[in-house]
């Protein structure tokens, strides 16, 4: 297996048009974090862009960012943190998760739409993302976008890059929106008696105007795994509810939601950082659950996409996210059986709307099985069609997202 | 003027034909043919073009949507789509061998689901229509183009359409979160949904802002928002345009992200002030309007906090609004500042790029050499907290040659946002009007990547030609390129 490990954007468009003639499909990989991410589809060579690295631009005032695109986020994080800024989209920390060390870059979280708690009111990755250049699968090295928050000049190829895994072109330097870091932040615990309450709880207290800036369901057995479970009460589990802003402002916000709810146990400063880390992270609250799945339904049908796995006989674990938008599951590999449960899920999905995604899995099991929900038949010629046209020899990531291509 | 593709001689010959089948299609008052009546879709909001189409079709259901797309496609009929036709860069200018896709008919709201907080409407609704309709229950829809009693969300779909809000709260695509489509081929395809992100390539996040040239849209869900408890307004006046753009630079480094910030220069505050007597001060260089949003306690402690920035800033006047009443008549001369200075010249063109924030000062030092060159005036209104610049260059039609001098200096205008670091628009689109100014923004590369895109939706060429591209590519020669040097990938499966 050849590694290839260009310096700069030249050297990796020499590399991949040599590779287009030749056939040679490659693994892109930025700090390796998410390598088991995906469909598990080994290529002839890997393509490791994490010599392509450094802030190029940074100016706080206008609320841009650029960077090349192996630059380690804790690198970023750390450069926002310095002037009160930040990523609003939270992107967790998917390490543990997925079995791997290697430092996450800003391109790979780019590419994987890597979103954490805030996407509830802040959006994903593909929101706060506004140009880049890359090399597409022919090796040319093309741009799109723009380095302002406001543009509409062309199609939004950021939108397409995003959450392409790298099938569509190498990233090689990437403009993105930082926002101000909030002054503080506070996490209101509500204790509720099931999955049903606490999703009707978090319905309604996003429909209020007190910006809730993230929402989650903590089951009883998920809850003890938190490293601030002392902090926290005890009962059949508990909504946590983030409020972010100028301290007046939350704390007048806390009074209204415990005014509406009833009173609750608060998290501060660390604590509350903390917890939505670990919510972010979900390997913390899900052990070591073998095979973890992620859930997208329509947020009201989150209970009942669980009510119909409830009654497929297997112990799982699982939290919600994003106010019902998001599940969290974990299984042990020997209760999920050949396809680690992937038609029963997609079965119930059919019924509420949304998607499902095989998240950490072994090897075999994300060979054989659909990572990825399957598409409606226009729609995957259509990605098809989309993933020809930017890399006709099919060498950048191929199977990664689906077998077809 | 920017030319348009020519017309296909062959299609222009079988006009008889094609109203025929198309009528067969949409029965009814479905297709207008009469010069007449075809007189009211000859322009959009970009009025110095103007072309009558070969007729036009209103459809009311996806189904006839599909079976006209799929009816163009076979006897190679261009398509332009068209919602309210407010856009102000020409891309729902008619084309003299196309049908003109008017979407006025989808007008119902098809569903407000509270729990989840969206709306799913048809692309006909108008942009202020979703967030009226949903009022009594504590939400609206945040994107809030000017036009927004007219616009439709079809429009603002295909133009990523912004407002004053969209620094804080986004443009369309933050916040529209499904569409259903029709392509060329006829193909109905959903994209995006009630639930968050979604699986496969983000063709909703590409198809937002694609100009009417992927595919039609049918229906859209909107994300809402519960209504802030309460806004207030700062008016806030500057010795010079330097201050003012200082001033917000300091806001957003203290940290707040206002619900809206805009500056107006001399020019357009004194024609706003003429129009709307809100009582903009007249003698200040540039007024820079803060709205704050949220709750009580919160709008009231960054209402301070503003104000003091302000008069760190050489602020010579700020008044925070005390009522609503108040607020609004500070909005209402910035609203109305299109038409304001409509009424002191015969015809302006308004402009649109974005710049880095912090080259204002030589932006519009520059652009006032410009007003001598070319010997016509510009108003500058401008979405500061995100440096979308509307300078409205003032000229009279009338006269011999202004419209081509209004032209040239807007593109000059443009030319200089890039050059400064910025983009040919930041909300109201390439189409026709930008079209040739592509290559100062994009080289070869570049664009034919973007008509990738383009091909792989519609490799006839057929929805909306004429728009964004400077040159149309072929798809076929776009995939001969592909394939040379090796050999087709997975020769093993279908070729759609
Ligand atoms: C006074 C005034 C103020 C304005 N203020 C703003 C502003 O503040 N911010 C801003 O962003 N814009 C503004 N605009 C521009 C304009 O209103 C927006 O671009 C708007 O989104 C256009 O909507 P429309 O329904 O009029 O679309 P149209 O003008 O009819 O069409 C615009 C484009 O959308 C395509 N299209 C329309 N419907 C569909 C559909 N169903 N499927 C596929 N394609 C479709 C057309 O082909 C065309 O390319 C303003 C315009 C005016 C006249």
């Amino acid at each position: 297996m050849t590694h290839h490990q260009p310096g700069d954007a030249a050297e990796l468009s020499a590399i991949v048009s040599t590779a287009a003639a030749a056939g040679e499909t490659l693994s892109i990989t930025g700090g390796g974090s998410k390598r088991r991410l995906g469909r598990h589809a080994p290529t002839a060579s890997t393509l490791d862009l994490s010599r392509i690295t450094g802030i190029v631009d940074y100016e706080p005032a206008e609320l841009v960012l650029t960077a090349r695109a192996a630059t380690p986020l804790a690198e970023i994080e750390g450069l926002l943190a310095s002037q009160r800024q930040m990523l609003a989209f939270e992107p967790p920390d998917w390490r543990a998760l997925l079995g791997h060390t290697g430092a996450p870059t800003l391109g790979g979280v780019l590419a994987c739409n890597q979103s954490g708690p805030r996407r509830l009111k802040a959006g994903a990755a593909r929101d706060h993302f506004l140009g880049f250049s890359a090399v597409n699968g022919r090796g040319e090295i093309w741009k799109a976008g723009g380095r302002v928050v406001k543009n509409v000049t062309g199609y939004d190829m950021c939108k397409l890059q995003t959450g392409a895994f790298g099938t569509l072109s190498a990233l090689t330097e990437v403009t993105v929106k930082v926002m101000p870091r909030p002054e503080t932040a506070r996490t209101l615990l509500l204790p509720v008696t099931d999955a049903t309450a606490a999703l009707a709880l978090m319905s309604t207290a996003l429909n209020t105007p007190h910006e809730v800036s993230a929402a989650a369901y903590l089951p009883t057995a998920v809850l003890a795994r938190s490293r601030v479970s002392g902090a926290l009460p005890a009962g059949n589990g508990l909504v946590a509810l983030r409020l972010e802003g100028p301290a007046p402002s939350v704390a007048h916000r806390t009074d209204a939601l415990e005014a509406a709810f009833g009173t609750s146990a608060r998290l501060i400063d660390v604590d509350s950082s903390t917890l939505w880390a670990e919510i972010g992270a979900v390997r913390p609250l899900l052990d070591s659950a073998e095979i973890v799945w992620r859930l997208n339904p329509t947020p009201s049908k989150a209970v009942q996409l669980l009510h119909i796995l409830a009654a497929q006989p297997c112990d799982a674990s699982f939290f919600m996210d994003w106010g019902g938008g998001q599940i969290w599951i974990g299984l042990e590999a020997a209760q999920a059986g050949p396809d680690a449960k992937a038609s029963a899920i997609r079965a119930a999905l059919a019924q509420t709307g949304g998607h499902a995604t095989l998240f950490a899995a072994p090897d075999e099991l994300r060979a054989q099985t659909e990572v990825f929900e399957p598409l409606p038949p226009a729609h995957a010629a259509l990605s098809q069609r989309i993933k020809r046209n930017f890399d006709p020899l099919g060498i950048l990531n191929p199977r990664r997202i689906y077998k077809e291509f | 003027m920017i030319r348009m593709p020519e017309p296909d001689q062959q299609v222009l010959a079988r006009r008889d034909d094609i109203i025929a089948a198309l009528r067969h299609i949409v029965p009814g008052e479905g297709v207008i043919a009469s010069e007449n009546e075809l007189r009211a879709f000859e322009c959009d909001g970009l009025t110095a073009y103007r072309q009558l189409p070969l007729a036009a079709v209103l459809p009311s259901t996806t189904a006839q949507v599909a079976e006209v797309l799929r009816y163009c496609k076979a006897n190679n009929v261009r398509i332009v789509p068209r919602g309210a036709g407010t856009s102000l860069s020409g891309g729902a200018l008619p084309l003299a061998d196309g049908i003109l896709l008017g979407m006025g008919k989808f007008k119902q709201i098809l569903e407000i689901d509270l729990p989840n907080r969206c709306a799913v409407v048809q692309p006909g609704v108008t942009n202020l229509g979703i967030s009226q309709a949903v009022r009594g229950q504590g939400l609206y829809y945040a994107p809030d183009p000017s036009s927004q009693i007219a616009c439709t969300i079809g429009g603002n779909v295909a133009e990523n359409s912004g407002g004053v809000h969209c620094l804080k709260y986004g443009l369309t695509t933050n916040n529209v979160i499904g569409v259903e489509i029709v392509t060329l081929d006829g193909e109905i395809i959903r994209l995006g949904g009630k639930h968050f992100d979604g699986p496969g390539y983000d063709l909703l996040g590409a198809l937002v802002g694609s100009e009417g040239m992927l595919g039609v849209v049918t229906e859209v869900t909107v994300r809402l928002l519960p209504i802030p408890p309460t806004a207030r307004a700062l008016m806030i006046g500057f010795p010079s345009i330097e201050d003012a753009g200082d001033c917000v630079a300091a806001v957003i480094a203290s940290g707040i992200i206002p619900g809206g910030m805009e500056i107006m220069d001399k020019l357009a505050t004194q024609a706003a002030e003429d129009f709307i007597h809100a009582g903009y001060p007249l003698d200040v260089a540039a007024l820079l309007i803060v709205e704050l949003d949220g709750c009580a306690a919160e709008v009231d402690h960054l209402v301070t906090k503003v104000e003091s920035i302000a008069t760190q800033h050489q602020a010579v006047n700020c008044r925070a609004s005390t009522s609503e009443e108040e607020r609004l008549l500070f909005w209402a001369g910035r609203k109305a500042a299109f038409p304001a200075v409509g009424r002191i010249s015969p015809d302006y063109y308004c402009m649109d790029g974005t710049i880095p924030r912090k080259r204002i000062a030589e932006v519009l030092r520059r652009m006032s050499e410009m007003e001598q060159t070319y010997g016509l005036r510009v108003a500058n209104v401008f979405h500061a907290g995100d440096g979308n610049l509307h300078p409205l260059i003032m000229y009279d039609g009338n006269q011999p040659g202004e419209l081509q001098r209004a032209e040239d200096f807007g593109a000059d205008i443009l030319r200089l946002c890039v050059e400064v670091g910025g983009v040919l628009t930041g909300e109201h689109g390439v189409g026709v009007e930008k079209r040739d100014l592509m290559p100062s923004m994009f080289n070869e590369t570049d664009l034919n990547q973007q008509q990738a895109l383009k091909c792989a939706f519609d490799d006839a060429g057929l929805l909306n030609p004429g728009k964004v591209f400077p040159q149309l590519c072929r798809c076929a020669e776009l995939g001969r390129m592909h394939i040379h040097g090796g050999k087709l990938p997975f020769p093993e499966l279908e070729r759609f």
